[in-house]
């Protein structure tokens, strides 16, 4: 089993705009890009898990070859800045997913 | 069209700096543009609700104290966009005295065209009522009574208002809220470059050295747009763009990272190709700028009440392992006290439990040794505020919760006072596109700076 700091160089999160969270994980190299991508393991069900959500929060993920990338869509907890928010930049909200093990 | 237009983008905010050393080397590749994107809505909606810059004047003043004479002399113009960090007109006005009040310290002369990028709220209403106003994803519909709530609104401007502003000869164009790439792309646009180039480009350069590698927030980058592709260049030693730092900048902040939507369009970056140069440099072909019915994404904020925080720890390990009843406990003595009827939200942050992640927390079950309280309180009034958080604080301090054995105290406060007032509090309010003739709502102003003509 790998972990995602195994095969990945970039984990992260942030705002896209102050309604959504997105996480960005970009990938060592285009080889453990393709097999992250055919394994399925990747998954939103996987995803939801980690942070706890329903399988409709995960609203999309995006593979981007140009990157190694592979990018996560989520509704904020918050918006940006309301009472009670935690995280105005959403900057820190990537950690779930350095737990994560991938089996490739 | 000259084979290669040149730009020259300082650093990632106005405000956040740059070595004199890396702008000395910038101005040595002979640009034809500085431009520089000034603000954000990542720092929250307080800034655009209140009028106020998240930018420091300070520092604002230093890198245009720099930008300003660099360009005038070169006989490039100075393209600044979302000025004041959110580009409302206040803001607006905010840079445009830093502006003036550098020409008359330095003795700078120039024409100044200033873009407005606010909406009037009539026009607002209006495209409500004509089904012109579309709610983003995850945003909830527009009301009436939001637009009315929302002292500022701003529309991101595309490359056109830039475009006219740079025909009439502005040397400089300081313009409210803009889409990031605009102000770079604008007037390659208008010398004939590919949109969808010059786009890409403004959307890395808008981060200037944060697309590069190792990133910087503020340090100079170099785009350098030609027929059919572009090159990206940092300017500090030891810093470059790679293949893999430069296409990881393209997502982001991005929800899609193939189809950028913008004013007017959206970016195609599904053809995209980042080859990476033995110099350091990046180039970056197949960007397309694909042309759509003309919407202006819509930000606003209104103002929902003022707040008061007080920050304590606690390192006793019987308190810390019943925080959770003990903080319902306080909730509820304190609603006791006040009465029902008062109305104010209160909100425990604790840090070393789940202060950064909230209900999303996966790691449930830890113990720290220590946590750190951040009490939030917001309510209508400040004085309310105030009197909420005094409470709630000195309610907690002294608590008698089960098995308590230090009975002098529950809280260390790292401060005397313990509670900050911290004002107004704002959330977003407008987050929408709207349908839009943008020729006929962001007219630019021209005026002449300095030599003692009217300040």
């Amino acid at each position: 089993m790998k972990r995602l700091l195994d095969i990945a160089r970039v984990v992260r999160s942030k705002n896209s705009g102050p309604y959504e969270l997105v996480l960005d994980v970009i990938l060592r190299d285009r080889t453990l890009f393709d097999a992250l991508r055919a394994s399925g393991q990747f998954s939103p069900q996987r995803l939801a898990a980690a942070y706890g959500v329903s399988l409709r929060e995960i609203r999309r993920i995006i593979w981007f070859a140009p990157a190694n990338a592979v990018k996560v869509v989520m509704p904020r907890q918050i918006v940006s800045g309301s009472p009670g928010d935690s995280d105005v930049y959403g900057a820190q909200q990537h950690a779930p997913l350095l737990d994560l093990e991938f089996d490739l | 069209m000259k084979v290669e237009f040149r730009i020259l983008a300082p650093t990632a905010i106005l405000g956040y700096g740059f070595p004199e050393e890396s702008l000395r080397r910038g101005l040595a590749e002979r640009p034809d543009l500085i431009a520089v994107d000034a603000g954000s809505t990542d720092p929250g909606p307080y800034y655009l609700g209140s009028g106020k810059s998240f930018t420091d004047r300070a520092a604002v003043k230093r890198d245009l104290g720099y930008l300003l004479p660099a360009a005038l002399a070169r006989g490039i113009p100075l393209v600044i966009g979302t000025a004041g960090g959110s580009g409302a007109a206040p803001h607006l006005e905010w840079c445009r005295r830093i502006i003036v009040e550098l020409a008359c310290e330095q003795g700078l002369s120039f024409s100044m065209a200033l873009i407005r990028s606010d909406v009037p709220h009539a026009t607002v209403h209006a495209a409500l009522d004509q089904g012109a106003i579309q709610a983003l994803d995850l945003v909830p519909p527009l009301t009436h009574a939001a637009i009315d709530a929302s002292p500022h609104i701003v529309a991101q401007i595309g490359v056109e208002p830039f475009i006219r502003a740079l025909a009439a000869g502005a040397q400089v164009v300081l313009a409210g809220r803009a889409y990031d790439p605009a102000c770079f792309a604008a007037l390659p646009i208008a010398h004939g470059y590919d949109a969808g180039l010059a786009l890409h480009c403004g959307k890395i350069l808008e981060c200037a050295a944060i697309a590069a590698t190792p990133g910087s927030g503020s340090d100079c980058a170099l785009g350098i747009l030609r027929e059919d592709s572009f090159v990206l260049k940092a300017l500090a030693d030891g810093r470059r763009f790679t293949a893999e730092s430069a296409a990881a900048h393209t997502l982001y902040e991005k929800s899609d990272p193939c189809f950028l939507p913008g004013p007017g369009g959206v970016l195609d970056l599904s053809a995209c190709e980042f080859a990476e140069h033995a110099d350091g440099t990046v180039e970056i072909r197949g960007s397309r700028h694909l042309e759509r019915p003309y919407q202006v994404k819509l930000e606003g904020a209104r103002r929902i009440g003022f707040r008061t925080v007080s920050i304590a720890g606690v390192r006793d390990p019987i308190m810390i392992a019943s925080i959770d009843p003990i903080l319902a406990a306080v909730r509820q003595r304190v609603g006791q006290l006040l009465g029902d009827s008062e109305s104010a939200r209160v909100c425990f942050h604790l840090y070393g439990r789940n202060g950064v992640m909230g209900e999303r927390e996966p790691r449930r079950g830890l113990a720290a040794h220590e946590l750190g309280i951040v009490l939030e309180v917001v309510a209508d009034t400040q004085e309310h505020a105030d009197t909420v958080c005094s409470l709630t604080r000195s309610t907690l301090l002294h608590y008698g919760y089960d098995g308590r054995v230090a009975t002098a105290g529950n809280l260390a406060f790292p401060f005397s006072p313990s509670d900050l007032a911290t004002g107004e509090v704002y959330e977003f309010s407008l987050y929408h596109l709207m349908a839009a003739d943008e020729a006929k709502l962001f007219p630019f102003h021209l005026e002449t700076v300095g030599a003692g003509v009217g300040q």
